[in-house]
């Protein structure tokens, strides 16, 4: 393929993903509009672990049913919506690894590649997780923050594929932004699974006894979303220290220092402290719940106003958004 | 940094949990310690990270002076008003400010009054045999009774099999305690103190580091002595008088910029050719510095940090005698290299002195005034404003070279001049010829002994983290009870704090183990009970 053609390529997978991801928006909608009981995968999977069951005089282990019992109205869209999602992953992978072609390097020069990239590191973190328990309840959520991404990117942050600027030219390029593009997706997932246990505790408490009603009752309990939130931050705070420590690494080879307090660095503190602070919330009286949530939310900001506030306000070492 | 968890409920965090509530009480001894509880509380640890990520801020905002201090000269006078009332306050300085290290410092006393009682308790609990089984253990975790005909050893002998890994304590045949996670506290007792070994890393690195800045002309030298330095700076215990006696000369210094529409001009290769001696007497070595790749000499690190031109001008005095005939460092003030310098010539009579503006690829508009288009030196132009009087030099005042003092010169002309083109001045003090163009490269010169220190203590502190976060501490008993008739009941079950993680894949284990023919399952499990 000529240059042009892997350009063109690139850059239609791209749109094909956006069309394919909007679709998925509307599946995943529909599955909220049209399905208002909770399904009941989501309650049987509070039990999922073998327990044993008493046939005759032996006790036999079995293992339940991860399938509704009743048929839920929201369901097949919501399938639609899976599928859509994965086929768009397909498409936008494609659409990367094309950039990359055409580049002739890792797509990670500037910040339209970050961003496609950070878009399938959400969707990938998504995907995997949906892998092992039931997620369409987060589709929409994801997807919407990925059509938001992929939106900036071409139209904001579009800029044509050219070389590396010497001071990227280095293998830790590849290490500290591969660590920090996978932190971009989980962060953005801990930060949806937060604001939904926010929103889940208040309609939790304000039914009472009684079951939760209405778009809500589709998502997890409170309490489940805050323990997937904690896993999600669990598994990756101690990539995001990785990212800020390669990142420590590569700036003293570069620049001759490995820590300078620029402002790309402070927000990546920043970032770090807040979560830091988060897991300590949750071993604290009286902050864990929704006021531990609310500061996973304040990391995501903190790690959002790094990715786009450094990049176009501050005059920083790390300003090479491409963007003029 | 407290405590990042507790993880079962135990002995080993009680007497840290939540000492907010108490009231301060009388005396000085008892005020002092209730002080330092309140100082190691997990609840002080959240609130000193909360102000650690908001003190940081300000520094990411405001300019720095340690980051660009050009630009902290600039917004104080900018801001008459608010500026100096800021800068007395620190804002200019954010990271060596009083109220940033009193946050910090706070924090890591608060860690180690934290972590160091931690460490005893926690090499208690690894030593000590685990709890004793609980009372009633239906009130624990995911319980499960079984009623079986196997006499209790058996029961017991079984289930201790199938507990491999766990650290088990057997009550002679009536119940067993295991436990295990035990590197999930160890993981976060070694993530805490790595962080304190970090902080002694960035002290001894600040104390017994030094860096330095330096721009050589393309064909010129630099040895490590300070006078060598144009800005240097270093930690109280380096003597800057027995730096290390290297030295080296930029033979060649190649750049190219980006051609193409997509981002022009940007740069796209920095090569440093140098030949470098390690002492005055040893032989001389050929090296290449590139960003991302610096030289190392003896420890000391050689980092090529920036570049620019050094345009090459002869003057002429009126007697036609060379009173100037060298390259002239000019600083580069946008993307595409317009640069500024300035050309003192004190051998003249009276002195003459030039204020330029060096175009790699110039053009000229109403709006910028000479500018340059393209950072590489493709259509070259040098323009010159000319004065004469006193240069100022002999006030015994350090002057920047970069600077010309105006204030007692008159002002002579202005001229656009190419390479190889001469300026006789209109007053007839002399000639300028611009004769060529040189290059010049800056690089920074540093010496961190703390940051191996560091480096190894932030790999051991993500190491902790991964465990402490990852590994889960819990607890399985299994209890025989005698049963109704001939037959005994057990009773198995768990404790796992906040996340039980594969606590019921472990248990049904356990209950699998144990239920073979002639055990019966009396009793379905109840649904789990987390968080108790």
């Amino acid at each position: 393929m000529t240059s042009v053609q892997l350009a063109q390529a690139s850059n239609g997978a791209i749109y094909a993903a956006m069309i394919t991801l909007a679709i998925a928006m509307v599946a995943f909608a529909v599955s909220f509009a049209v399905g208002r009981r909770r399904p009941a995968a989501v309650v049987t999977e509070v039990a999922a672990s073998a327990v044993p069951v008493s046939v005759g005089t032996t006790a036999v282990l079995t293992r339940p049913a991860d399938e509704p019992t009743t048929q839920d109205p929201g369901r097949r869209s919501a399938n639609i919506g899976m599928s859509l999602t994965w086929l768009a992953f397909g498409l936008l992978v494609i659409g990367v690894v094309l950039r990359g072609v055409w580049a002739g390097r890792v797509p990670w020069g500037n910040m339209y590649e970050f961003s496609i990239t950070a878009a399938v590191a959400v969707l990938a973190v998504f995907l995997g997780m949906s892998t092992r328990r039931d997620l369409r309840w987060l589709g929409l959520f994801v997807v919407i923050a990925v059509e938001l991404t992929l939106g900036l990117a071409v139209t904001v942050l579009y800029t044509e594929a050219a070389q590396l600027v010497p001071a990227l030219k280095s293998y830790w390029l590849l290490i500290h932004v591969t660590a920090a593009i996978i932190c971009s997706g989980a962060f953005t997932i801990a930060a949806a699974t937060a604001a939904l246990s926010i929103l889940r505790i208040r309609a939790e408490r304000k039914a009472g006894d009684a079951q939760v009603t209405g778009w809500l009752a589709r998502v997890p309990s409170g309490e489940k979303l805050e323990l997937m939130t904690q896993r999600i931050i669990a598994f990756t705070f101690p990539l995001w220290t990785f990212a800020v420590v390669a990142g420590a690494i590569w700036a003293e080879n570069a620049w001759g220092r490995y820590w300078g307090w620029d402002p790309k660095e402070t927000w990546a503190f920043i970032t770090w402290v807040v979560f830091a602070a988060y897991l300590h919330a949750r071993s604290t009286q009286g902050w864990r719940g929704t006021r531990a949530s609310l500061i996973v939310i304040a990391g995501w900001l903190a790690f959002m106003i790094n990715y786009f506030g450094v990049n176009f306000l501050a005059s920083s070492l790390h300003s090479y958004s491409g963007v003029s | 940094m407290g405590p990042v968890t507790s993880d079962v409920a135990d002995d080993a965090t009680a007497t840290r949990i939540d000492p907010g509530e108490s009231l301060p009480p009388l005396g000085t001894v008892g005020l002092l310690r209730w002080l330092w509880r309140q100082l190691t509380s997990m609840r002080t640890a959240l609130i000193l990270l909360f102000l650690l990520a908001l003190a940081s801020i300000p520094g990411t905002i405001l300019p720095q002076r340690g980051v660009n201090p050009l630009k902290v000269n600039q917004w104080l006078s900018d801001n008459p008003t608010l500026g100096p009332i800021l800068d007395r306050l620190g804002f200019y300085d954010v990271f060596g400010s009083p109220w940033f290290s009193a946050v910090y410092l706070l924090l890591f006393i608060s860690l180690i009054g934290c972590v160091i009682p931690r460490v005893r308790v926690h090499w208690k609990a690894m030593t000590a045999p685990p709890v004793p089984a609980p009372r009633n253990l239906m009130r624990m975790q995911y319980p499960s009774e079984l009623a079986t005909d196997l006499p209790a050893a058996e029961v017991l002998n079984a289930a201790s099999a199938s507990l491999r890994g766990w650290r088990i304590r057997r009550e002679g045949d009536s119940w067993i305690s295991a436990e295990r996670g035990y590197l999930r506290e160890t993981g976060n007792l070694v993530f805490h103190l790595a962080l304190i070994v970090v902080l002694v890393g960035i002290a001894v690195g600040g104390l017994f580091g030094w860096k330095g800045n330096v721009i050589v002309r393309e064909g010129s030298g630099f040895s490590d002595q300070l006078t060598q330095y144009d800005a240097w700076g270093g930690g109280r215990i380096v003597n800057p008088d027995n730096l290390p006696p290297f030295s080296f000369t930029l033979s060649k210094f190649t750049v190219d910029f980006e051609r193409g529409v997509a981002q022009r001009g940007a740069p796209r290769v920095f090569q440093a050719d140098v030949s470098y001696r390690t002492s005055p007497g040893s032989a001389a070595q050929a090296a290449r510095v590139e960003v991302n790749e610096p030289l190392a000499i003896d420890g000391v690190k050689v980092f090529l940090v920036g570049h620019g031109y050094a345009p090459h001008v002869i003057v002429r005095d009126r007697t036609g005698k060379v009173v100037f005939d060298d390259t002239v460092v000019f600083l580069p003030q946008d993307g595409n290299f317009t640069s500024t310098g300035v050309i003192k010539v004190p051998d003249a009579t009276p002195s003459l002195g030039f204020n330029g503006v060096f175009l790699p690829t110039a053009a000229i508009d109403k709006v910028r005034g000479p500018h340059s288009l393209f950072p590489a030196p493709d259509d070259p132009a040098l323009f010159l404003g000319a004065f004469k009087g006193d240069l100022g030099m002999d006030a015994g005042t350090p002057q920047s070279v970069y600077r010309l003092d105006t204030k007692n010169m008159t002002r002579i002309g202005l001229e656009p001049l190419r390479v190889g083109q001469e300026w006789t001045l209109p007053d007839g003090s002399g000639t300028v010829a611009f004769v060529g163009i040189e290059r010049w490269a800056s690089f920074q010169i540093a010496y961190d002994p703390g940051k191996e220190v560091a480096l190894v203590a932030v790999g051991l502190a993500i190491l902790g983290l991964v465990l402490s976060l990852l590994i889960r501490r819990r607890r399985i008993w299994v209890k025989v009870l005698p049963g109704d008739g001939a037959g005994s009941l057990v009773q198995v079950a768990g404790l796992a704090k906040a996340d039980p993680g594969r606590l019921p894949d472990e248990l049904a284990r356990v209950i699998r183990a144990l239920s073979r023919d002639d055990v019966t399952t009396l009793q379905d499990p109840a649904p789990p009970k987390e968080n108790s």
